[in-house]
């Protein structure tokens, strides 16, 4: 890959990580266990969302800018490929409803269902770790919209961390029960947690550019964090090393095409449809 | 049309408000971060650089129509609105007449310098709009819309809304 192409594939990925994550928090409006939380975790998906936006918006300027035939190799699905044919521009909206489920980049964690709070506040935790240190470093991208993006999410990061290690707390250093579900949340979803660090063509190119991040330095730092909170919480580190791994390319677990299923159904029926 | 000034569009966009908290105006705000004015006479342009208070904020969407419509009212004919993320939004940003309109309205202004983060468990210490009061209480650090967090007079009893500082 080129390096247009490999900052598109770095780009969209943040964007799909944000889009996919506010997707499963979204899913709790309306289900939240007392108002407030319902209310925080709208807020919360809400800024996820507002992320995914400017991210795809600058991957469809970054899409718009490559030659016809780039732009044929690089998403599969008819719908795209029809719009490329015909010479049309992409926007956000393309990205996020029109692409099949292979060329989504986001992180497998983010794709795990909600099945009950403890698992819903592991994911955000483990994910809002991550997030706060990749971009505190990102502000330093020599790339200006990735850097202004991160300035910007970095303010919002900071409180979805706090929600999230508060409830971690909370739940692990309360009742037997809720700390029996938080340690269950933790070893299932553990595994996980490697893939955030995997450093795979994109990373290593991006981050050599000056573009991305160093994940080795976050992986650390992130396992620092992770270690103090978890005392708090009186919850116990799995031991396994072994990690899934597969959505920076594009394999999913089967969670993701029944996201997508419901998040793109409306535009892949009613193609352009608007309210 | 006669050459415009700086002055007179910002005086021009104090009529925008924010939808969700209708005492202030986006200048209240700090949201509008720069104006650009080009071409003269029956053609003037004009572009405003503003910046969203959070990211997923829908109020943005509302406030660009009504810069619009403010400044196409005033016969611009050509109006683009910028948005930018960097510097991003801080509270630290909200004028001081735009502070007292909001306490004015019931609703706590941000009282303190943003970037300073608490620690968990940690909360803000807001007096109570209505009598003053500092025993008060946190509901919910997340509140109707992204910028306000909700809290609970314990002298008047009366819940609130604190404008957080961020």
């Amino acid at each position: 890959m080129n390096n247009q192409k490999l900052l598109l594939d770095y780009t969209l990925r943040l964007a799909d990580d944000a889009l996919i994550i506010g997707h499963r928090i979204s899913e709790w409006c309306g289900h939240g266990p007392i108002l407030e939380q319902d209310i925080a975790l709208t807020n919360t998906a809400l800024d996820h969302l507002g992320r995914a936006r400017s991210l795809y918006q600058y991957a469809a300027e970054q899409f718009n800018q490559l030659p016809v035939e780039e732009k044929k190799s690089i998403f599969t699905s008819v719908a795209i490929q029809n719009m490329v044919q015909a010479g049309a521009s992409l926007d956000e909206d393309d990205l996020a409803y029109l692409r099949d489920g292979w060329d989504f980049k986001n992180l497998l964690l983010l794709e795990q269902p909600n099945i009950d709070w403890a698992f819903t506040i592991a994911r955000s935790f483990f994910y809002d770790v991550f997030n706060y240190f990749f971009f505190d470093q990102l502000k330093a991208s020599n790339d200006a919209s990735l850097s202004a993006v991160a300035e910007k999410s970095l303010k919002e990061v900071t409180y979805h961390l706090r929600w999230s290690s508060e409830w971690v707390v909370r739940l692990g250093d309360g009742t037997d029960e809720s700390h029996k579900r938080m340690q269950h949340a933790v070893n299932e979803l553990w595994s996980y947690t490697g893939e955030m660090f995997t450093i795979n063509g994109t990373d290593k190119a991006m981050q050599q550019e000056g573009v991305g991040v160093n994940l080795e330095g976050i992986k650390q730092m992130w396992t620092e964090h992770i270690k103090v909170v978890f005392e708090d919480a009186t919850i116990t580190i799995p031991a396994g090393t072994w990690m899934q791994q597969g959505g920076k390319e594009g394999r999913h677990s089967e969670n993701l095409g029944y996201i997508l299923a419901e998040l793109q159904f409306m535009q892949r029926a009613y193609p352009g449809m608007e309210w | 049309m006669e050459g415009v000034s700086k002055e007179q569009v910002y005086e021009w966009l104090s009529a925008v408000t924010d939808p969700e908290v209708p005492v202030l105006n986006i200048l209240d705000l700090g949201i509008v971060r720069n104006v650009a004015i080009s071409g003269s006479d029956d053609d003037i342009e004009i572009k405003v650089f503003i910046t969203p208070t959070y990211s997923g904020c829908p109020a943005m969407d509302v406030i660009s129509i009504g810069i619009r419509m403010a400044l196409m009212s005033r016969g611009i004919g050509k109006v683009s609105i910028e948005l930018q993320l960097s510097p991003a939004w801080t509270t630290d940003w909200m004028t001081e007449s735009g502070k007292e309109k909001l306490k004015a309205y019931g609703i706590a202004p941000p009282h303190r310098k943003a970037f300073q983060p608490l620690g968990l468990f940690e909360e803000d210490k807001v007096s109570c709009p209505r009598c003053g009061s500092e025993e008060t209480e946190l509901i919910s650090q997340f509140g109707p819309t992204s910028c306000k967090a909700l809290y609970k007079c314990l002298t008047c009893k009366e819940p609130f809304e604190h404008f957080k500082c961020h």
